[in-house]
């Protein structure tokens, strides 16, 4: 259906209107925070930042760091395709070789010898847990890194495992098991 | 003191004039039309010099204010590569040798058949009003002759750039 | 060229100049106080020079109202690391900065911030073209951002410069037009005769008899300044930052200053050509000072009025989204340009009518 305009009046033509309802709006929150003392953070956290910390909200896109299986292993095999994806190259990995060590686990063939972010270019955007094929790597709820150079911000696989922590519920083997035994159901459960 | 900053401003004038059409650094147009610009100021400081304060203040507010970005505008929408590499012309030039003699040939036979002799003082004292009241009483057919030569020259260019008419 | 004369006026210029660059900082800070609290924020209230512990009773408040954030802003913009990309044009790149802060600075030149001090007329240069002058160097304004936008050779900024110069003529028709009706009523081009024609009472001053004019004025000022709704040559939500995305550290101070600055020159002449200058129409403070606080106070009158409207500029900026740039266009050639000319025409009549 096409919703035909309805014409503007002279007054709307030059925005008065507009200018009106802005000003009232304003004013309104600009008074609310003045006079009354209530700004959002007050409202809702109770304080401001540093002294009262965020609440993060689930599903908040923090820094990436890898996470371990429910047994403690690595769970990265070094695939790399979260290195190619990654807009401003922000990931580094250097896998094993041909004949570096073998990976900790079970259903892998190797794990990466050294994987860093640089937390300096990385963009927070996600789409390195979004290409993971191991479901390995998580953007988790730290949102305030800092460091007091640029090599301090260089994170390596020791720091980005201990930092990620295990991920029991997020156990990519299992949900494909789930998965196929659901699709031998008829009619298909979609979830 | 009034001379020494004529010598100044005349000669930066003549300076970026010069620049203008031939920059030994660059050949870039966005060049020349900055220094076209820096020309138009060291003008507006010569007509300073002779008590015309309106002319020097709408010689920066047309020329370089307005004309000159709008000179700017266009010239940045070209490709200025091309420009760059362009060679000399020979009909260009002539043609350019051609015009500028016929201008410098009127303005030298309009100054001397005016008979104004080097030392006249200003006249005007630049003061707005005089001006005004000498454009639209002494002058006022030459200036409504001009408005409307402008006029003809804006319905012309609308035309052109609005080729489908409906 | 007698001494006393070139050694007030260099006094003069500096002590404008200083005052000018402090509220320069100050309105930036005003800006994001002002912001903060429409948007529900308390805005910059961290910043405290070690000293301001030991101020009983007023430090913390200092601190919380935000005092010493331009310092720690001004600190933090000269210690930046000062990145020229390669692929500029350098020249170019170089010059646009200081290019965008001049014009707004030599603007204020011409206005009348105070009638006198002593036998010290409170201008810097009384010119006869005053209003003129100014309009010649706001026009060249355009020109930082457009040799910012092609310096930086790359798309964005380009669209800014592009943007910027189109604008900027566009709006200053209609902002030379505006003014006309005024001096139609004043007679001179002079601004001390404008403040001179606005004394006497609260009905003489032009936005009363002109207010038509002073919203013209005031819109077209908007655009002149790059301010929002007009601030498509930097439209963060489009063009990243426009014409200064290439530009860090002092060189991107000096576009915020001189956005800023030219603000301040903008207002500064809104005040002088519709608000009266530095008289109030009560208590004789119309008249030129006698003594030296008199002379004191008109500057004072003088910037209260800059400041009151400096708060306008600031708080709209916070109130309107940004115009599309074929509205700011249509508002400009279609709605401004004819309502200005008819302005003056109906100036004239009236003029031409009562007078005859
Ligand atoms: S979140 Fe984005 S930018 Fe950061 S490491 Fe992952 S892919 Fe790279
Ligand atoms: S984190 Fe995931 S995508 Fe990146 S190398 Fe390891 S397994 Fe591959």
């Amino acid at each position: 259906m096409i919703v035909s305009r309805k014409p503007l009046s002279l007054a709307e033509r030059f925005y008065l209107p507009a200018v009106a309802n802005g000003f009232k709006v304003t004013w309104r929150h600009f008074r609310r925070t003045v006079f009354e003392g209530k700004t959002a953070a007050g409202e809702t956290a109770g304080g401001f930042h540093p002294e009262v910390p965020w609440k993060v909200e689930p599903g908040y896109r923090g820094a990436p760091y890898l996470v371990r299986d429910q047994e403690g292993h690595t769970k990265c095999v070094s695939c790399q395709l979260c290195e190619f994806i990654c807009p401003p190259k922000a990931i580094r990995i250097t896998p094993p070789g041909p004949d570096g060590q073998a990976a900790d686990r079970k259903n892998a063939e190797k794990m990466p010898r050294d994987f860093e972010i640089n937390m300096l270019r990385c963009i927070f955007c996600g789409l390195c847990q979004e290409v993971c094929p191991e479901e390995a790597i998580f953007l988790q709820k730290d949102y305030s890194l800092s460091g007091g150079s640029r090599e301090e911000m260089i994170y390596n696989k020791e720091r980005l495992l201990a930092l990620g922590g295990t991920h029991s519920g997020t156990q990519k083997w299992k949900h494909k098991l789930e998965e196929a035994k659901a699709q031998e159901a008829f009619p298909v459960k979609t979830p | 003191m009034t001379d020494l900053l004529f010598i100044v401003f005349a000669g930066l004038a003549l300076l970026c004039g010069f620049l203008t059409v031939a920059n030994p650094f660059t050949r870039s147009p966005v060049a020349s039309a900055l220094f076209l610009v820096l020309t138009m100021v060291w003008l507006s400081g010569l007509f300073v010099l002779l008590h015309a304060f309106f002319i020097a203040a709408v010689q920066i507010l047309v020329y370089a204010g307005a004309v000159m970005v709008l000179f700017l505008f266009v010239i940045m929408m070209l490709d200025l590569r091309e420009e760059e590499r362009r060679q000399w012309n020979r009909f260009g030039v002539a043609a350019g040798l051609i015009a500028v003699a016929g201008l410098l040939g009127i303005t030298v036979l309009t100054v001397v058949r005016s008979g104004i002799s080097g030392e006249t003082e200003a006249t005007l004292e630049g003061t707005t009003p005089l001006l005004g009241t000498a454009l639209f009483t002494q002058y006022l057919l030459p200036f409504e002759i001009v408005s409307v030569v402008l006029l003809v020259a804006m319905v012309g260019v609308i035309l052109l750039s609005k080729r489908e008419l409906k | 060229m007698d001494w006393t004369f070139l050694i007030f006026t260099l006094v003069k210029i500096a002590v404008v100049f200083a005052v000018v660059m402090t509220m320069v900082a100050y309105a930036v800070l005003v800006e994001r106080k002002v912001s903060a609290f429409i948007q529900d924020r308390v805005g910059p209230n961290r910043a405290a020079p070690f000293f301001a512990r030991y101020i009983p009773f007023l430090g913390p408040r200092l601190v919380r109202w935000g005092i010493f954030q331009p310092v720690a802003d001004a600190l933090k913009a000269i210690l930046k690391e000062d990145y020229t990309p390669a692929h500029v044009r350098k020249v170019y790149f170089w010059i646009a900065p200081a290019i965008a802060m001049v014009p707004a600075l030599l603007t204020l030149a011409v206005i009348p911030f105070g009638s006198q001090i002593g036998s010290q007329k409170m201008v810097i240069a009384d010119l006869d073209v005053g209003i003129l002058y100014t309009f010649g160097i706001v026009s060249l304004g355009v020109y930082g951002i457009v040799l910012a936008g092609y310096a930086a050779n790359s798309k964005y900024p380009f669209l800014g410069g592009i943007r910027s110069s189109a604008q900027m003529i566009s709006y200053e028709i209609s902002m030379g037009l505006s003014v006309i009706p005024v001096f139609l009523l004043v007679g001179s081009l002079n601004l001390s005769d404008v403040i001179g024609n606005q004394s006497g009472s609260l009905l003489n001053w032009h936005v009363v008899k002109q207010p038509l004019a002073f919203f013209i004025f005031l819109i077209a000022a908007f655009a002149e300044t790059n301010r929002l709704p007009f601030d498509l040559p930097e439209a963060e939500t489009e063009l990243v930052g426009g014409y200064h995305t290439e530009y860090s550290s002092m060189k991107f101070a000096l576009f915020f200053l001189g956005e800023y600055a030219a603000m301040i020159s903008v207002s500064a002449m809104m005040v002088t050509l519709f608000l009266g200058g530095w008289t109030l129409p009560f208590l004789g403070l119309d008249q030129p000072a006698a003594t030296i606080g008199m002379g004191l106070v008109h500057i004072l009158i003088f910037l209260m009025k800059l400041c009151f409207l400096l708060l306008i500029i600031i708080w709209v900026r916070w109130m309107l989204p940004r115009f599309r740039y074929d509205q700011l266009m249509d508002l400009g050639w279609r709605r401004f340009i004819p309502v200005a000319l008819a302005n003056i025409i109906l100036t004239a009549a009236v003029l031409a009518f009562v007078r005859s």
